[in-house]
């Protein structure tokens, strides 16, 4: 401070005149740099550095791919699948239930005595004698399979729908938003109990497809989604278009004579993009959580096919004795839906700041 | 070319009303754009002024179709410009927007924002062809060509506007509507932007309708002059003779906020301070709209609206008593 006061002319203290001796002409160079702007920097580029400050998003994402390095490696370095029995040199072990984890059945043991050896059960076994780590690593795979699909599916409906509503306007607006009004007040799981219900009588799958292994149960959860929770998506994107469409560079694009659709495409989706990526991440763990509570209720996947959901509720019935088998699937959702959560925010935050209510 | 008259753009009262909703079921009609007509030779510039909210940027639109228009005739060169062939007059006719900042897509590059009338009507071969013709609009409206991959929020707004007038020159089009192109614009920039239009116009030799609110920018740039006032021309005529002899009260009241360097002129020049509000669209007063704040309004003003009738020389006036 005192140095700055030293640096400054001397003159009145409340004399308003500027000494023009001081001034030099700008020359045409300095006139130029006027129009020198800062750095060129992206809409993309700049949303990645905030989001890249944001210690809680970066943490989500290590750990979201963790879990992705875990399900896709795992399934290759364990020997065990999620629906056999374990067996020991070629000859099912049936003394090997509920196994606590890193110990060994009776029959294992003796085949290591005699110089054998067996991969050890990371997380125990169950009462069917099959490899509790390995049944968590294809619950946590269907889970999030689940959480992408039903997202995608979400994505893909509300997007198409709400920009044709708000693009549209006027009449055809109202009467598409009175629809997703109607469905928006459907209740949800009732119709994903019902439709599963009149699904399993109606529909057959050829069997060893992946929909009959994951069951007509997951298959309507699939159409549940793909019906009902599009309309949340819906609504968002067409409030964005409404107010992307009072822009004037989308009637300068009508007045150079663009066509609906690529105003729509080139205009109007880039700019509200964001607010779809954040919304479709935001979608993931409240698909998983879904998904998770309806396995629980007994409404999901189809045995053996385990999902996070199923594991937990068949872990209620030795709580007492096993309190453990609960505790990892458990984990795992928790896991999976904070991760996505936080995710979710910070591309929020670092995209989209005005979003934040 | 079926032009008779001579005339490039001809509007014949147009109308535009807006369905407002009032309550629950109600709907109002805003007369936005109540009968305005006019008419503009090639390479002409029209100066439309007027008071915020008088319906300026609206006839603007309307012409180029961006609006439906209620009601009225749009003529280019002749022809009727209708729903249905505007497409072919979107290469004719083109626009620059108010607002430097909302006009321009913020999720595009310069180059494709100039572009984009280029890929919309196939205006090119190759995407050498494209870049340089790019290059060629950028030079041609000052922009650095370097600046050709940047994004429209870097840049300040007289360059902004400089890339949407680029924008509209790239169709070649013989009409361009400039809807107060320089309001949003520092005023030592505005002078620079006005007179890059009228250099672009000795050069390309294309026509105005040039809109502002500012009677002195209209009259440096335009060589014919017409006023609004709620939704219609109220005087219309060469911008000389509006500006140094205006007929109608409300071009009178326009100008005496126009301070005059000159002490004589401004002795003899009639002055009329304006009072109350300007009435709502909405609600428009019976008769002639301006009768609530003009001094001379009588009962007949309230009675009847009066049209636009000749005083010599094209100069056109819609008031009973001036
Ligand atoms: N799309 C629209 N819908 C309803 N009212 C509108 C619309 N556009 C303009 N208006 C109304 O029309 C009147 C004229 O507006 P405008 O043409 O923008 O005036 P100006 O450009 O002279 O300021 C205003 O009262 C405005 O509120
Ligand atoms: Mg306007």
């Amino acid at each position: 401070m005192s140095v700055e006061e030293n640096k400054m002319p001397k003159r009145s203290p409340f004399s308003a005149q500027i000494d023009l001796a001081k001034f030099e002409l700008a020359t045409e160079e300095e006139k130029r740099q006027q129009d020198v702007m800062s750095e060129s920097t992206t809409f993309l580029k700049d949303g990645m550095r905030r989001l890249r400050k944001n210690p809680l998003a970066m943490g989500s994402i290590v750990v979201l791919v963790l879990i992705l390095l875990l399900i896709i490696i795992a399934p290759r370095v364990v020997p065990y699948t999620y629906s056999g029995i374990i067996t020991v040199d070629g000859v099912r072990d049936k003394s090997a239930k509920n196994l606590a984890p890193f110990t060994y059945s009776k029959l294992e043991q003796k085949y290591i005595d005699e110089g054998g050896e067996v991969f050890p059960h990371i997380l125990g076994t169950d009462e069917m004698c099959r490899d509790y780590f390995m049944r968590v690593i294809y619950g946590t795979r269907v889970s999030l399979f689940v959480g992408l699909f039903a997202s995608v599916l979400v994505l893909i409906i509300g997007v198409l729908y709400g920009s044709i509503s708000g693009y549209a306007g006027g009449r055809v607006d109202m009467f598409m938003m009175r629809v997703v009004d109607i469905i928006y007040s459907l209740p949800d799981l009732l119709m994903v109990i019902l439709l599963s219900v009149v699904l399993s009588q109606v529909i057959t799958f050829q069997p060893g497809s992946l929909m009959a292994k994951l069951g007509s149960n997951m298959v309507s959860l699939f159409i549940v989604f793909g019906l009902l929770y599009w309309v949340g998506m819906a609504r968002l994107v067409r409030g964005q278009i409404l107010s992307i469409k009072e822009n004037e560079y989308v009637l300068a694009a009508q007045s150079i004579g663009a066509k609906s659709g690529r105003i729509i495409k080139r205009h109007i989706l880039p700019n509200c993009i964001s607010v779809i990526i954040i919304s479709t991440a935001l979608q993931i763990p409240s698909a998983i959580f879904t998904e998770s509570f309806l396995s629980f209720v007994g409404l999901g996947v189809q045995a053996p096919m385990p999902s996070l959901g199923s594991l937990a509720n068949s872990a209620r019935d030795g709580l007492q004795s096993y309190p453990y088998k609960l505790v990892f699937p458990a984990v795992m959702i928790c896991l999976i839906v904070l991760a996505f959560n936080l995710l979710g925010d910070g591309l929020r935050d670092a995209f989209d700041p005005k979003l934040k209510d | 070319m079926s032009n008779d008259n001579g005339y490039l753009v001809e509007v014949k009262d147009l109308k535009e009303h807006f369905p407002v909703r009032t309550g629950f079921f109600e709907k109002t009609m805003l007369k936005a754009v109540d009968g305005v007509s006019f008419q503009i030779k090639p390479g002409e510039t029209l100066g439309l002024v007027g008071e915020s909210g008088c319906g300026k940027t609206t006839v603007g639109r309307t012409l180029l179709h961006l609006y439906k228009p209620t009601g009225g005739q749009i003529l280019f060169e002749g022809e009727e410009v209708t729903e249905n062939n505007i497409n072919e007059y979107r290469k004719k006719m083109q626009m620059v927007f108010q607002d430097p900042y909302s006009s321009l897509n913020p999720r595009m590059i310069v180059e494709d924002i100039i572009g984009e009338p280029l890929d919309v009507h196939k205006l090119y071969s190759s995407k050498g062809e494209r870049r340089e013709k790019i290059l060629g609009l950028m030079e041609t409206v000052g922009l650095n060509a370097e600046h050709a991959t940047r994004y429209a929020h870097e840049f300040s707004g007289g360059q902004r506007q400089r890339i949407g007038i680029a924008r509209a020159l790239a169709v070649n089009p013989k009409f361009i509507v400039c809807d107060e192109p320089v309001s949003a614009l520092d005023v030592s920039i505005q002078a620079q932007v006005i007179n890059m239009f009228e250099d672009l116009q000795k050069k390309l030799g294309m026509a105005y309708l040039f809109i502002a609110h500012d009677l002195l920018i209209v009259k440096h740039i335009s060589d014919r002059i017409a006023v609004m006032y709620l939704g219609r021309i109220v005087e219309i005529g060469d911008a000389d003779e509006v500006y140094h002899s205006p007929k109608h009260p409300y071009t009178v009241s326009l100008l005496s906020a126009v301070p005059i360097p000159d002490p004589k002129t401004a002795k003899e020049r009639q002055r009329i301070i304006l009072s109350g509000d300007v009435p709502s669209p909405m609600n428009l007063p019976s008769g002639c709209a301006f009768r609530t704040r003009c001094p001379y309004a009588t009962e007949k003003c309230a009675a009847e609206c009066p049209s636009l009738t000749d005083r010599g020389d094209g100069h056109m006036v819609a008031c009973w008593n001036k």
